[in-house]
């Protein structure tokens, strides 16, 4: 099971962002989670929300270069050392993660951690062998 | 094969030059007796009118050059009553003055018959709806062609540029079959088409592109993501405007309206006349031009000439893909640099064809940058990727220019575009 990332390129100057989250909230899109990673020159803005496939179109329309990408998310227990026993896994089983990030939901109050690793089903494989499940976009739905 | 005019465009050799030699004889006089400048550059090689009888007394007469129609800004090369003009067009004079032109009802005639076989040979006829994406007003890319189509009897759609989303609601509502426009507009359009999803509800057959210098790589690119076959125009404003020449459905040069445009090429060094198949500047007579005649006008535009004989039946010589223009290269750190070699290279590396130079100077040295738009392909969710493809390109254009540029890589569709006429070249250097 994998959830839907939109990737966005965001050249760097003001408002570019405030554009993207005001085109998706105008549409009563919600934002899941929201990671950026930014150079010197541009940024790379990587978004969880509650409706992909209307998100990738309407930011289209508005003339943003987007793409979607597979990830990985799974919910952590709220106890000290939880994220690091999953990296273990991952480690263990040589599996590289390009980068992820967290995100809190308000109601259900659990922590999710996104991933992105070259091969979702040997790393999903991984998780599952040590008892940890990777969660769709309905299980952090309503967050 | 049908053409609009065929007892001009498949006129035997003979004829065409008798027509030539008549039209060139009665321009040249009509100049010499109307415009103080020409008879005063006649003059100082003591030529009079009697002196041209037939073409091959052209490169007796002098050079006119754009300086020449920059100091006549306005009414300097004006050669009939003001009464006669009908209309005016003009350049963008983006350095220096601009150029005006004037034409009269016959000019204007003349120019629209050129264009209306431009169509043609693109597979135009009655029954097609052209859809015109060139700027109107001065710039004479929409009027020219609007002409054309009307000259012929197609539907004409008078679109001019921007508002791409109104573009493409006109194309799939009213069956637009032709699409006239820069191809740097066409390759925008094709982008946004593609990526809203349009492509099975456009109705496109052909495209007649000019205005710009384009390369090959982006003909196929055009071509396959519109699925159309995109045909070259060539004119310039100081010549009525588009027109002067244009593809035929064989795709290898473009065919001048030689009834109306006598053709040389020439060593811009020099502006000694080289023989055919040289590559050099091109030089226009327009013989069929009477509000501002244009006798021997060096065009700054780099090209070759070659007379064969043409699948399409076509009898008018042909020149060759414009290879730049004289006053588009640019020399950074002491190499000439043609846009046109960028545009080629963005192409082979599955980049999109909107680009923007800028040359700088820091400490007395060049600097040298290329913003490239991302195409959605493009779009990476790591930083390394994307810095890769940088390097990938910095790479392949320091093997195609011999310097390497600092590339930046800019958001869909965020290089302006005036006019549909995207700005490549900003030049910051204060020499
Ligand atoms: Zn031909």
């Amino acid at each position: 099971m994998t959830i839907d990332q939109l990737t966005v390129f965001v050249e760097n100057g003001p408002g570019r962002l405030l554009e993207i989250t005001e085109t998706l909230s105008k549409a009563g899109i919600d934002l899941r989670a929201l990671s950026i990673a930014d150079t010197a020159e541009f940024g790379i803005a990587r978004i969880i929300t509650s409706d992909h496939q209307r998100a990738v179109s309407l930011l289209r329309e508005a003339g943003f270069a987007v793409s979607t990408t597979k990830v990985l998310a799974i919910g952590l227990d709220d106890e000290p050392g939880a994220l690091v026993k999953v990296l273990r896994i991952l480690a263990d089983e040589s599996i590289n993660i390009e980068y992820l990030y967290a995100f809190i939901t308000r109601q259900k109050r659990q922590a999710y951690v996104v991933f992105r690793v070259e091969n979702n089903d040997a790393a999903s494989a991984a998780l599952a062998k040590h008892g940890v499940t990777v969660v769709g976009v309905a299980d952090i739905d309503g967050a | 094969m049908s053409y609009f005019q065929p007892e001009i465009e498949c006129a035997s050799r003979e004829t065409m030059r008798a027509l030539q030699s008549e039209r060139l004889r009665k321009i040249v006089r009509h100049a010499y007796d109307n415009v103080p400048f020409y008879r005063e550059s006649m003059g100082k090689k003591g030529l009079t009118p009697d002196d041209i009888q037939s073409v091959d007394d052209l490169p007796k007469l002098p050079f006119v050059s754009k300086d020449d129609l920059r100091e006549a800004y306005p009414y300097g090369l004006l050669a009939v009553p003001r009464s006669q003009v009908v209309r005016i067009q003009s350049t963008s004079g983006t350095t220096g003055k601009r150029v005006v032109g004037f034409y009269t009802q016959e000019d204007i005639d003349h120019w629209d018959e050129c264009c209306a076989r431009a169509i043609v040979a693109a597979g135009g006829s009655k029954e097609d709806v052209v859809h015109v994406s060139y700027g109107y007003g001065l710039f004479t890319g929409g009027p020219g062609l609007n002409g054309g189509s009307h000259k012929l009897g197609s539907m004409t759609l008078p679109m001019s540029s921007g508002n791409s989303d109104r573009q493409i609601q006109f194309m799939c509502d009213l069956g637009s079959t032709i699409l006239c426009c820069t191809p740097s507009y066409a390759a925008y359009l094709a982008e946004t088409i593609i990526s809203g999803g349009m492509r099975d509800k456009i109705a496109l057959k052909a495209g007649i592109f000019g205005a710009e210098a384009w390369s090959e790589e982006m003909r196929r690119d055009i071509e396959a993501k519109l699925g159309i076959k995109a045909y070259d125009i060539y004119g310039l404003t100081e010549l009525s405007g588009p027109g002067v020449s244009f593809e035929c459905s064989e795709q290898t040069g473009m065919h001048v309206n030689e009834d109306c445009y006598i053709t040389e090429i020439i060593d811009p060094k020099t502006g000694e006349v080289l023989p055919e198949g040289s590559k050099g500047e091109l030089v226009f007579t327009a013989i069929a031009k009477y509000g501002f005649p244009m006798i021997r006008y060096r065009t700054r535009d780099i090209s070759v000439l070659r007379r064969q004989p043409c699948s399409c039946g076509r009898t008018f010589l042909k020149i060759g893909r414009l290879m730049g223009r004289t006053d588009d290269m640019l020399i950074i750190r002491g190499v000439n640099v043609f846009p046109s070699q960028i545009e080629t290279v963005l192409l082979q590396e599955g980049c999109s064809p909107n680009y923007q130079i800028i040359v700088g100077r820091v400490n007395h040295t060049d600097t040298f940058e290329i913003k490239v738009e991302l195409t959605p392909e493009m779009v990476a969710d790591t930083v390394k990727e994307i810095e890769k493809r940088e390097n990938d390109l910095v790479e392949a254009m320091r093997s195609m220019l011999g310097i390497s540029p600092k590339i930046t890589l800019v958001a869909h569709r965020s290089i302006a575009r005036s006019e549909g006429k995207a700005v490549r070249v900003i030049d910051n250097r204060k020499i």
